[in-house]
């Protein structure tokens, strides 16, 4: 396989041609923050908290939907960057209403997560006076769009790995909302089959089990990388066959 | 060397942040030597003094009277903690904002409600009950914050990193295991 020859934070690493530079990073034992991108679904470079800097190029790129290119020098964790991440992830708790301490996901969160690593221990942009009303029409599960952070995980887990593609996003803007099937609450979307992957792949608490309560949620977020890693390899399989 | 005072003020919170101050345990013995508690709801003081080094606030500001002591408090106060997530960033005492005027649900809790004794506040026509702000804010809207403090409430060991790197005049270094929200 064709590869190039690349740095990351001065660590010196080879990758194939196609990987992005998350996964290379990933690979070099450096961890770059991210909250859009789910292993197993495609990349969408969402959030923008994966960008990092390379020398030569004016502006950050997104890791996650950049391609590893012949001696890139790369960095992921520059005084710019670490200001970058937190004015974002200041954008995106008041975006909505985020309170930890009233939320099913507290403990398994990765907007609550990338808080404490980053250093935000506070927030100094004012939440909407609105709240979104939730929808608990699906008899299973519940959404909550006050705490979506639109990283539209749910969206391409429903598409790619179950194929239903109940979920879509509508909306422009502060108003931009997931919506089941052409807009029908949840519980009416015919198309809908109750897997539950949209669930499992939410980083935050916007998409959660009913019956669970503050912190209860469980994590299965491996379910879609994992479906997806086996269903990669067979395919591989009847290449060969 | 004077010892250097410290306060503690309770403002719309649901007293968390203390209950988990009081968790300090043994420590609380070697900090009661250590510094002047000089205003606190565990301290039977009624005003705010002056000259205080450090003050913790626990709370959100909900009401008038909340407003007036964090005005007040950060005057006297060379350092001001927003001291757990209420003060931090409105938390749980906050969730009432969406739902639009404080005399409304003032109105659904004490007048409408059945299990309303009165009627309506006690001695509404002398205010001692202070009034709701249309706007629950956190402490850093009100006045300039020195130090956020997370958590609900901050456990035991996060008060003691943070108080100790104040009292030893060095900015508090919470470690990201310390410094999560909820």
């Amino acid at each position: 396989m064709a590869g190039v020859n690349l740095k990351i934070d001065g660590v010196e690493i080879e990758a194939p041609v196609g990987e992005n530079l998350m996964q290379a990073a990933t690979r070099a034992g450096v961890r770059v923050p991210g909250l859009c991108q789910l292993d197993g679904l495609s990349v969408v470079g969402a959030c923008r908290l994966c960008m990092v800097e390379i020398a030569g190029t004016p502006r950050p790129r997104p890791a996650c939907a950049t391609p590893v290119g012949e001696s890139m020098d790369v960095h992921t964790d520059t005084p710019r960057l670490r200001e970058h991440r937190r004015v974002l992830l200041e954008m995106l708790f008041a975006e909505g209403q985020h309170i930890c301490a009233a939320c099913v996901a507290s403990g398994a969160c990765e907007l609550q997560n990338l808080a404490a690593e980053l250093g935000v221990d506070h927030v100094n942009f004012t939440p909407p006076p609105t709240r979104l009303e939730m929808d608990l029409s699906h008899p299973r599960f519940g959404y909550d769009p006050s705490r979506c952070v639109l990283c539209t995980r749910c969206v391409r887990a429903c598409a790619e790995v179950e194929g239903a593609f109940t979920w879509g996003v509508a909306g422009r803007g502060r108003e931009t909302h997931l919506v089941a099937d052409l807009g029908v609450p949840w519980g009416e979307a015919e198309s809908c089959t109750s897997c539950g992957k949209c669930v499992s792949a939410c980083p935050v608490g916007a998409l959660f089990e009913k019956g669970t309560s503050v912190g209860e949620r469980r994590v299965t977020r491996a379910l879609v990388s994992t479906l997806t890693a086996r269903r990669d390899r067979e395919s591989h399989r009847e290449v060969l066959k | 060397m004077s010892k250097p005072r410290v306060a503690t003020v309770w403002l719309a919170g649901c007293s968390g942040c203390h209950m988990s101050f009081l968790d300090l345990d043994e420590w609380l013995i070697d900090l009661a030597q250590a510094v002047d508690l000089v205003y606190s709801p565990i301290a039977d003081v009624k005003d705010f003094p002056d000259d205080v080094d450090v003050t913790l606030v626990e709370g959100a500001v909900a009401n008038a009277d909340n407003l007036e002591l964090l005005l007040q408090l950060r005057e006297r106060s060379k350092i001001v903690v927003a001291f757990g997530d209420c003060a931090v960033h409105g938390n749980v005492s906050a969730m009432r904002n969406p739902l639009g005027d404080p005399g409304e649900l003032v109105a659904e809790a004490y007048r409408d409600a059945v299990t309303s004794l009165h009627g309506h506040l006690p001695d509404p026509e002398n205010g001692i009950v202070p009034a709701l702000l249309p706007r629950v804010m956190p402490a850093h809207e009100v006045v300039r914050v020195d130090a956020y403090l997370p958590g609900c409430p901050p456990s035991a060991d996060r008060i003691r990193t943070a108080v100790e790197a104040l009292l030893a005049g060095t900015s508090p270094e919470l470690a990201p295991s310390q410094r999560r929200f909820g």
